[in-house]
């Protein structure tokens, strides 16, 4: 899936036995007076799969959420989950569970009474009641505090019941909101793999919405970049960083420069200072695309030690930092400064600010985007 | 050094400040000791003292006038409060949590008898029912008279947007996610309230009450308008004693009635501690 | 998991249709507006029927006319009772309870400023809770009976009285006189004051006076620059607090000021219940209402959102 025309894989075609679909979201457009918060997004997530919805803060993504689970009902489009369309079907009549960003556990509540609330009001047997949120506390590792009221726990502790109040109702689908956001990295990280286990113990449909780019790659079957209200690229993690197919993506998920180009031919791309370089578009020439390339993917060299069959751009190092695993150069190659990120391994050559060098890099580690 | 600290001042005008505070005080309570003191003087004349009895309070607890007038009270205030409450409840949720039209018209109309001294709308109650007893007692030959009942109307009439507005104001702060959550958690909207909700806002509630209650205690104005024979609240048959002449009874009986104030406001300090206590930790 | 699933393409028009998915929003709206409207229907039922439609026959009342027995008839409308506002009986009663109104609203204001940041300051919480509770006591107890307590307090042998005697300065006889009522609308309302500024005081981060303090202002310069502007809106709410009841104030000038120094409250009072001209009694209070309502609409102008 290296070109810019490729569709991505369509719902619909339904020769070869496929995952059963578990969401299903077609046209989905939401409209706040005249804000358009969500703008016409198609979607399918597969059952069992961790699916995350990914995008800086104000681009939809927890709109799109809270429309799954029927907190919000959109403006147009439809909701499908399990094949069933959802209408105006209201939160308590769907299949689906919530974890809220900020945990929304009731204060008044015990964390057990908290855990049985669900079942209490879908009316489980007492009985079968007390043993479902036993297991469920036990599941998240709160056994022992099952009396503890919320204001007593800490921010790791009531994200665990949050996430126990909602598994213990058996739920088709999971959606989680930014449920990591309040907490500190060192337990952020933790509570990441924890979560990650947890999805592939109970093979639940995890729908997991985040602004941070690497909780979504390392955590999720697929990723849904969003922005503006736009769904701009599905695909598993690696597809999304190494293919990323436009500029916003390119730039949102880890590091990169862009530079501008024009197409010139299907084959060749032309740098702003005119320098051409081999790249597959597919489009019309005259286009106008980006060259991404990620700083890891180059590398610095004193100009002589560069062949003229490399890829390369001359310039100056602008500026030197060190961080501890790596040194990161700013190099200046005319019209812009390119960032390049050389780990710190035993042997390497260190450059000095003032150094005349090339940038390098293969032509693999090149990818073009659209604006 | 605390932050607020800071912003106190320094030197001769921190004691200027604390001086002042404390005159502040004696202000507030040197009238009501001196009634206390008093209520107790076996003079007849009210402000001189001779050997203390409790002759005032025999003849306050003797006169048949008050003890009718304190069981009207006691059923106007009840009767209001409960009623006030469950309207005054579901306003405040209908304004805080749904959006509809004519809201804004409901909000200010809510607004007004809080604003509205009493004066004025003792004068709209009385003009009210009168004009529509007339009416309805051609119609229909009755004879409606003004007495317990159109107290009762005109209390709840005003109680409603004390409710409301306390009630609000905990609503407000009330995190409307937590609503979402028993929602996503299969709760009908009933229950939604039932077990959510009203748990939540609870402490706006009781305290919503407790401030119908004083209100409806307090009165005198509207209630001397709307009152009819034999259906005259405690403080309507006091303010008429008062303007008859001062008496060592009214003394006690006032004494009586801010003790009676001063018990609802220890009762509801204690409930907003337990209830806080409660909500929070284990 | 495969990237079996992916985009899903837009709906064409038709499968739209199909699933019945436009205007879910406006329908759902809708369900949630007719909720809320049922939800409020009894308050705004009783609230029309006992509030909004006296005030509507007050109004028509001021325009009727009262015939020679005491009874007003809703017929030959007139503007007689405003007019009398402009006569010098009830002009001077107009100006006596505005003089009394603002002379009030000011001397709670300058009592209650400092009072309210003296509590407000305080560090220890305990000490600020107590400190409050003196303030709800009065604020909570019997306004009857709490200007009943002046009037024993100011009685011309009463303790104040004897007190002043007793060290040499003769006898206080201020019962029944304006400065008499002043003490007791002061004494009644003081509370109404106090407590929407010391709200107002509480709130303010501290941390912006020693920001303040640390960009080189004097500690008066850091209350006039940061703690004045912030704690305005609890001034301005306890000050139409004030000042509205007192306007309309009646118990406090009855039991204080007696019959010769009637306000606007003991006019319309004598009107409806002794001299039986309803009209004249619903104008002065249709006038009340006006002030009430434009001291409101002042508040809500400069910015304040709840009393």
């Amino acid at each position: 899936m290296g070109e810019l025309t490729e569709t991505p894989g369509r719902a619909d075609d339904a020769e070869v036995p496929r995952p059963v679909e578990s969401v299903r979201l077609e046209s989905v457009t939401k409209r706040f007076d005249t804000v358009i918060a969500v703008d016409s997004v198609g979607l399918s997530i597969g059952e069992g799969e961790f699916f995350s919805l990914l995008g800086p803060s104000g681009c939809g993504k927890t709109t799109t959420l809270r429309m799954i689970a029927g907190l919000e009902f959109p403006t147009e489009g439809s909701i499908r989950i399990h094949g069933e369309e959802m209408g105006l079907r209201p939160p308590n009549k769907r299949p689906v569970n919530t974890v809220f960003q900020n945990y929304a556990l009731f204060p008044h509540m015990s964390v057990a009474q908290n855990v049985s609330f669900g079942l209490e009001m879908r009316k489980v047997a007492k009985a079968e009641r007390t043993q479902r949120v036993a297991q469920a506390i036990a599941l998240v590792q709160l056994t022992g505090m099952e009396n503890r009221k919320p204001a007593a726990l800490s921010g790791g502790q009531q994200q665990r019941v949050a996430l126990a109040r909602a598994l213990v109702n058996r739920p088709r689908v999971l959606l989680l909101d930014e449920p990591l956001g309040a907490l500190d990295l060192k337990l952020r990280q933790e509570m990441q793999s924890e979560l990650k286990a947890l999805q592939q113990q109970v093979g639940l449909t995890f729908v997991y919405v985040t602004h941070d780019q690497e909780e979504a790659l390392t955590m999720s079957d697929r990723i849904g970049v969003m922005n503006q209200g736009h769904l701009l690229q599905v695909g598993p993690p690696e597809e999304i960083y190494e293919q990323p197919l436009t500029r916003f993506v390119a730039d949102f998920i880890g590091r990169t420069n862009l530079l501008d180009a024009t197409v010139e031919s299907a084959e060749i791309v032309c740098l702003a200072n005119g320098d051409r370089l081999p790249a597959a578009s597919g489009l019309p020439a005259g286009a106008k695309v980006s060259v991404s390339l990620r700083p890891e993917r180059l590398a610095v060299r004193p100009r002589d030690s560069v062949s003229p069959d490399m890829l390369a751009l001359e310039g100056e190092v602008d500026r030197v930092t060190y961080m501890g695993n790596a040194v990161v150069y700013g190099v200046k190659v005319g019209w812009m400064t390119i960032e390049v990120r050389q780990e710190n391994e035993p042997g390497t050559v260190r450059h000095e600010v003032g150094d005349e060098v090339s940038v390098t890099w293969v032509p693999e580690a090149m990818s073009l985007v659209v604006a | 050094m605390s932050v607020q600290s800071t912003a106190r001042p320094r030197g001769g005008a921190r004691w200027l400040l604390a001086g002042h505070a404390w005159l502040v005080y004696a202000f507030f309570y040197i009238p009501i000791i001196v009634l206390f003191v008093y209520s107790f003087s076996g003079s007849r004349l009210v402000g001189q003292w001779e050997a203390p009895t409790l002759e005032w309070y025999r003849e306050v607890f003797e006169n048949d006038n008050i003890q009718r007038s304190v069981w009207v009270s006691v059923r106007v205030a009840f009767f209001s409060t409960i009623i006030s409450t469950v309207l005054g409840t579901m306003s405040a949720l209908a304004l805080e949590r749904f959006r509809w039209r004519g809201r804004r018209v409901f909000d200010a109309l809510l607004y007004m008898p809080l604003i509205i001294p009493d004066v004025t709308m003792a004068v709209m109650m009385l003009v009210f029912f009168v004009q529509a007893f007339d009416i309805i007692d051609s119609i229909f030959g009755t004879q409606f008279l003004l007495g317990f009942n159109t107290i009762l109307l005109s209390h709840i009439a005003f109680n409603i947007s004390f409710v409301a507005i306390v009630v609000r104001a905990r609503l407000a702060s009330s995190d409307p996610t937590l609503e979402e959550a028993a929602a996503d958690l299969y709760a009908s909207r009933w229950q939604c309230f039932r077990r959510v909700t009203l748990p939540q806002i609870m402490p706006g509630v009781l305290a919503g009450a407790l401030l119908a209650l004083t209100v409806s205690l307090d009165d005198v104005v509207i209630t001397s308008f709307v009152t009819g024979p034999g259906s005259t609240t405690l403080p309507v048959y006091v303010f008429g004693l008062i303007k008859r002449g001062l008496s060592p009874a009214i003394n006690a009986v006032s004494v009586l009635m801010l003790v009676v104030s001063m018990a609802l406001i220890f009762g509801s300090l204690l409930l907003q501690r337990v209830i806080s206590r409660e909500s929070s930790l284990d | 998991m495969t990237t079996d699933f992916g985009v899903v393409p837009d709906l064409t028009p038709e499968q739209e249709h199909e699933s019945g998915a436009p205007a879910l929003e406006a329908a759902s709206e809708r369900r949630a507006a007719r909720r809320g409207f049922l939800v409020a229907l009894p308050s705004f039922a009783y609230l029309v029927i006992f509030f909004a439609i006296p005030l509507v026959i007050v109004l028509v009342y001021s325009f009727a006319t009262r015939n020679p027995r005491g009874i007003t008839e809703l017929r030959d409308w007139n503007v007689e009772a405003y007019r009398a506002l402009a006569e010098p009986l009830l002009r001077s009663v107009l100006v006596r309870t505005l003089v009394l109104a603002l002379l009030t609203t000011v001397i709670c204001l300058a009592l209650s400023y400092p009072f309210a940041y003296y509590m407000a300051t305080r560090d220890s919480e305990v000490v600020r809770t107590l400190l409050l509770i003196g303030v709800m006591i009065p604020f909570w107890s019997n306004f009857l009976v709490r200007t009943y307590v002046i009037r024993v307090l100011l009685s011309s042998s009463g303790p104040l009285s004897e007190a002043s005697q007793s060290i040499g300065l003769g006898e206080v006889d201020i019962a029944f006189s304006n400065a008499a009522v002043l003490i007791g609308l002061v004494y009644g309302f003081l509370p109404f004051m106090i407590l929407p500024l010391y709200a107002a005081l509480e709130r303010i981060d501290w941390n912006l006076v020693e920001a303040a303090r640390d960009l080189y202002a004097s500690g008066w310069k850091a209350f006039r620059r940061v703690v004045w502007p912030l704690s305005r809106p609890g001034v301005v709410a306890g000050c139409i607090l004030v000042f509205v009841p007192s306007f309309g104030a009646y118990v406090t000038s009855d039991i204080l000021g007696g019959a010769k120094n009637p306000l606007f409250g003991n006019y319309i009072v004598n009107q409806f219940l002794q001299a039986r001209d309803w009209p004249a009694g619903a104008a002065v209070s249709v006038v009340i209402l006006a002030v009430m309502l434009i001291g409101t609409l002042v508040y809500f102008r400069t910015g304040g959102r709840t009393l």
